[in-house]
C-alpha cells in the first residue's frame, strides 16, 4: 500500500473516540419551541423582518442578509412569533434571537419534500450563487463563513480546484461521516454544482482514514460523476483546516495572510456540499442540520437531523439525560469546541456536534513552568512558536507578537494540546490575536 | 629603559590632550540645548514611570509640560495637587487645584450575593476569560475575581478579598493613575472624586439587564428601579439602560439614596456609622 497522504508541518493525533459513528442519522422530534439568533454567521447579524406575533411557516425569511458577508435566516419551525429578544449564546452573552411557538409543520410551498434525487443542473453559475445565497448557506464544518462569498470568486483570480472536506479531523463528532454514507449521492451531485458554480472541471474530495466504510462508498460511486476523485488521508489533526487539507491534497501552502483561492483552490465541508445540493434541487433553505450528540457516558449517542434554534438541552434529553458526572458540555469538537454555561443555548448553523465530557477528563491539568522543550512548536501546523507567542502575550508585548506571524494561529489547540507542562498557550495567543486585530484596525483609521 | 617609559608615557598623554580637544570642539559644534528646567520638573516628579498622566513616564510628562504653553491639561495623579504645584513653580506659573480621585470597584457580587452556576478553569486572566465567555454566574457584567486590575497596580494598592472574590482597593495607596480602570475587560472600575475623608457614595453595579434579571443574578443588583432618582435633591443621579449613575461633582453625600435603595446596589463608604433614626428624631425635637 502507498503512503498515504497528509501535510507536512506538525499535527497530533489525539484519541479519536467516534463512539457514534455506526449510529444512523435520525429526525430529532420537533421541539416546543426555538430561538433562532439572527447571527449566526461570520459577518454581519441578519435583519429581522417578523414581527411579535406573526405567522410564520419553515422555510420563511425571517431575518434578511444585511451586506456581502452575511446570511438569510429562515424560519425553521411553523408557528407564531413569541418574541424578539436577547438570548444566550454558547458563551453566555446575549445575542438578539427570533423565538418561535411549533405549530405544526407547514412548510412553504416553493420546497420540494421528496426523496427522490435530482441529478440534472438546470441552473447556471450565477444563479446558483444566487440561490445559495438567498438559502443562507454557511459554512457547515464550523466556521460559519458564508458560502456564497467563498464562491464568488474576485476578479483576477481563478478557481482551479474544488476541494471537499470530508476530513472530520475533530475527535467524537461523525455527523460528516454518517451524511457521507447516507447521502452519498445528493453530496455528488451537490460538488457538481459547486464545480459550475466555480468553472472548475476537477473536485477532490479528502476523507480520513478512519472512515473507510465512507472512502470505500463515494470511491464506488464517484465514477458516475464527472471529475470527482476521493482521497484517503492520514489521520491528523488538524487536517480539516482547509490549509492544512489543500497542502495534503494538491501539495499547494496558502501564502501567510492569503486566502485559498489565492492558489487556486476553494474548500468546501461535506455538509455544505449536501446543503447545496438541497438548496439549489430542492428549493430548501438551511433551516436543519446534522448534530452529533456524543459522550463516554451519555446512555445514547446519536446523529440526529435537527431544526436549527432548537436548544441543547432537548437534544441530550434525546440522549437520554446529563448524567450526574457531567463536567462540561462542548458545542463542537474537543478540540476547537466551546464550554456551555448553560445548556439552554440554541442550536446554530455551526454546531456540528454537542459532547458531553465526565468531570474528570474534562478538568484541565495544573500547569507548571515551560521548560523549553519545543513541542508546541514541532505540532504547530502554521509553523510558530507557540511558547514565545505565549510569553509575549503575558507581557502584552503585542507589535512583537504581530511580527511573529500571531495572526497566521487558526487556533486548532494542537500547542496546548501537546503541551507537557499543560500550560494554556492557545488562550493566551488568542488574547494576543484579538489585540494585535484591534491595533492593525487603529492603523487603518 | 627608563627613556622607553618615559617615551610611552609622554606619547599617550599627548594622544589623551590632542582626543580630548577633539572631542571637546565637537561637543560644542554639535551641541544639542535641553531646557534645564525639564530636569528640574522631573525632579519633583514621583518617578513612578506610570504613565497615569497619558506620557511615556515623568521624563515624557516634563519634557511636554515645559513645553506647553497651557498647563491645564497636565495632571500628574500619583503626586497629586503638591506635585503639580511645585512642578508649576519651577516654570514660574501657577495651576490650578483638582479634586483627588481614587478607584472605586463598581461590583458587589461575592459568592455569597450572586451565585457561581459554572467553573472555569482556563488561564488566569480576566481579558482571557472575558473572550471565552461571560463570567461564572449569571451576571454577564460583573466581577470575574481573576485579578488583571491587581496585576498592573504599580502602587501594590489593590488586592483580591479571599471571602468575597472582589477587588478592594486602599484609600492611601492608590493614586487614580487609572492603570486598573484600562486593565478591567468589564469596564468595572471607576476613577471618582475621592471626597472628604475619603468618604464616597456610588453604585456599585453596572448589570444593565432588566430588573428582574439582574436580581435573579445577583442579590445586590441595580434594579433600575429609580427610587435613588427621586429622593435625590441634587439631581446627581440619572437612570440609563436599568442602571444608576452617581454624578461625583453633584453628590453631595447627603446618603438619602443609600437608605431609599431595594437592593442596597448603592454603597457608602468611609462614613460614621448612621445614627438610628428614632434618636435622630428625637434629638430635632429637642432643638425645637
Amino acid at each position: 500500500m502507498n503512503m498515504l497522504k497528509t501535510f507536512s508541518k506538525g499535527g497530533v493525533h489525539p484519541p479519536e473516540n467516534k463512539i457514534s459513528a455506526g449510529k444512523s442519522i435520525e429526525i430529532l422530534p420537533l421541539p416546543q419551541k426555538v430561538s433562532i439568533p439572527v447571527s449566526q454567521h461570520i459577518g454581519a447579524p441578519a435583519n429581522v423582518l417578523v414581527a411579535k406575533g406573526d405567522k410564520v411557516k419553515v422555510g420563511q425569511v425571517i431575518a434578511q442578509s444585511s451586506g456581502f458577508v452575511s446570511a438569510n435566516i429562515h424560519s425553521s419551525v411553523s408557528g407564531t412569533v413569541e418574541s424578539i429578544d436577547a438570548v444566550l449564546d454558547s458563551s453566555g452573552y446575549k445575542r438578539q434571537a427570533i423565538t418561535i411557538t411549533v405549530e405544526d409543520d407547514e412548510w412553504i410551498e416553493s420546497i420540494d419534500r421528496s426523496t427522490e434525487l435530482k441529478k440534472d443542473i438546470q441552473l447556471n453559475a450565477q444563479d446558483i450563487i444566487k440561490r445559495i445565497n438567498e438559502s443562507g448557506i454557511v459554512g457547515l464544518g464550523g466556521a460559519t463563513f458564508p458560502s456564497h462569498v467563498k464562491l464568488s470568486v474576485p476578479a483576477g483570480k481563478k478557481a482551479e480546484v474544488l476541494i471537499i472536506n470530508g476530513v472530520e479531523c475533530e475527535p467524537y463528532l461523525t455527523s460528516d461521516h454518517r451524511l457521507m454514507l447516507e447521502k452519498g449521492h445528493e453530496m455528488m451531485v451537490g460538488i457538481q454544482i459547486l464545480m459550475r458554480a466555480l468553472n472548475v472541471e476537477k473536485a477532490l474530495i479528502g476523507i480520513e482514514n478512519n472512515k473507510p466504510d465512507a472512502i470505500k462508498y463515494l470511491k464506488s460511486i464517484a465514477g458516475e460523476y464527472k471529475g470527482v476523485e476521493v482521497h484517503g488521508l492520514k489521520v491528523k489533526y488538524p487536517q480539516g483546516g482547509e490549509k492544512q487539507l489543500i497542502k495534503a491534497l494538491i501539495n499547494r501552502e496558502v501564502p501567510s495572510g492569503g486566502l485559498p483561492i489565492d492558489i487556486g483552490a476553494v474548500v468546501h465541508n461535506v455538509g455544505t456540499a449536501f446543503a447545496v445540493y438541497e438548496a439549489v434541487q430542492k428549493n430548501k433553505p438551511l433551516f436543519e442540520r446534522v448534530v452529533t450528540v456524543t459522550g463516554k457516558n451519555l446512555p445514547k449517542t446519536a446523529n440526529y437531523i435537527v431544526r436549527i434554534g432548537t436548544s441543547v438541552a432537548e437534544l441530550i434529553a434525546a440522549a437520554g439525560g446529563l448524567p450526574d458526572d457531567t463536567g462540561k458540555v462542548v458545542n463542537g469538537g474537543p478540540m476547537m469546541g466551546k464550554a456551555l454555561t448553560s445548556t439552554d443555548v440554541p442550536v446554530t448553523k455551526g454546531t456540528s456536534g454537542i459532547i458531553v465530557f465526565q468531570s474528570k477528563e474534562s478538568q484541565r491539568k495544573t500547569d507548571s513552568a515551560c521548560i523549553r522543550c519545543a513541542k508546541c512548536v514541532s505540532v504547530c501546523p502554521m509553523g510558530l512558536e507557540p511558547y514565545l507567542l505565549n510569553r509575549l502575550s503575558q507581557r502584552m508585548m503585542f507589535e512583537n507578537m504581530e511580527h511573529e506571524h500571531v495572526l497566521d494561529c487558526m487556533e486548532c489547540g494542537s500547542c496546548s494540546f501537546e503541551c507537557p507542562a499543560n500550560l494554556p498557550l492557545l488562550d493566551y495567543i488568542r488574547l494576543g490575536k484579538a489585540e494585535v486585530n484591534k491595533i492593525i484596525r487603529s492603523r487603518k483609521n | 629603559m627608563s627613556s622607553v617609559l618615559l617615551f610611552s608615557i609622554l606619547m599617550l598623554s599627548l594622544l589623551g590632550v590632542a582626543l580630548a580637544i577633539i572631542l571637546y570642539l565637537v561637543a560644542q559644534k554639535f551641541k544639542v540645548f535641553e531646557d534645564p528646567r525639564i530636569d528640574q520638573v522631573e525632579a519633583v516628579l514621583p518617578g513612578a514611570n506610570c504613565g497615569g498622566c497619558g506620557y511615556p513616564g515623568c521624563r515624557g510628562f516634563a519634557d511636554a509640560f515645559v513645553k506647553s504653553e497651557d498647563l491645564s491639561s497636565f495632571f500628574c495623579p500619583v503626586g497629586g495637587n503638591d506635585t503639580m504645584n511645585a512642578a508649576a513653580a519651577v516654570m514660574g506659573k501657577t495651576v490650578e487645584a483638582k479634586d483627588p480621585e481614587v478607584a472605586v470597584v463598581r461590583c458587589s457580587g461575592s459568592p455569597e450575593n450572586r451565585k457561581r452556576i459554572v467553573k472555569y478553569d482556563g488561564a488566569s486572566s480576566c481579558k482571557i476569560a472575558t473572550s471565552l465567555y461571560s463570567g461564572d454566574t449569571g451576571c454577564q457584567f460583573g466581577c470575574l475575581g481573576l485579578g488583571d486590575c491587581v496585576a498592573v497596580c504599580k502602587f501594590d494598592a489593590i488586592y483580591i478579598d479571599p471571602v468575597t472574590l472582589l477587588p478592594v482597593v486602599s484609600d492611601e495607596k492608590c493614586t487614580a493613575c487609572g492603570a486598573c480602570v484600562k486593565a478591567c475587560p468589564k469596564f468595572i472600575i471607576e476613577l471618582r472624586k475621592k471626597g472628604p475623608k475619603s468618604k464616597r457614595i456610588f453604585v456599585s453595579c453596572i448589570n444593565k439587564d432588566k430588573g428582574g434579571v439582574a436580581r435573579k443574578a445577583c442579590q445586590l443588583a441595580c434594579i433600575g428601579c429609580g427610587k435613588c432618582v427621586k429622593v435625590c435633591p441634587h439631581d446627581a443621579i440619572t437612570l440609563e439602560n436599568n442602571l444608576a449613575y452617581i454624578d461625583f461633582n453633584k453628590c453631595k453625600l447627603c446618603r438619602k439614596c443609600v437608605e431609599e435603595c431595594p437592593t442596597s446596589a448603592i454603597l457608602e463608604l468611609n462614613f460614621p456609622p448612621c445614627k438610628p433614626k428614632v434618636e435622630a428624631e428625637a434629638q430635632v425635637e429637642k432643638t425645637e
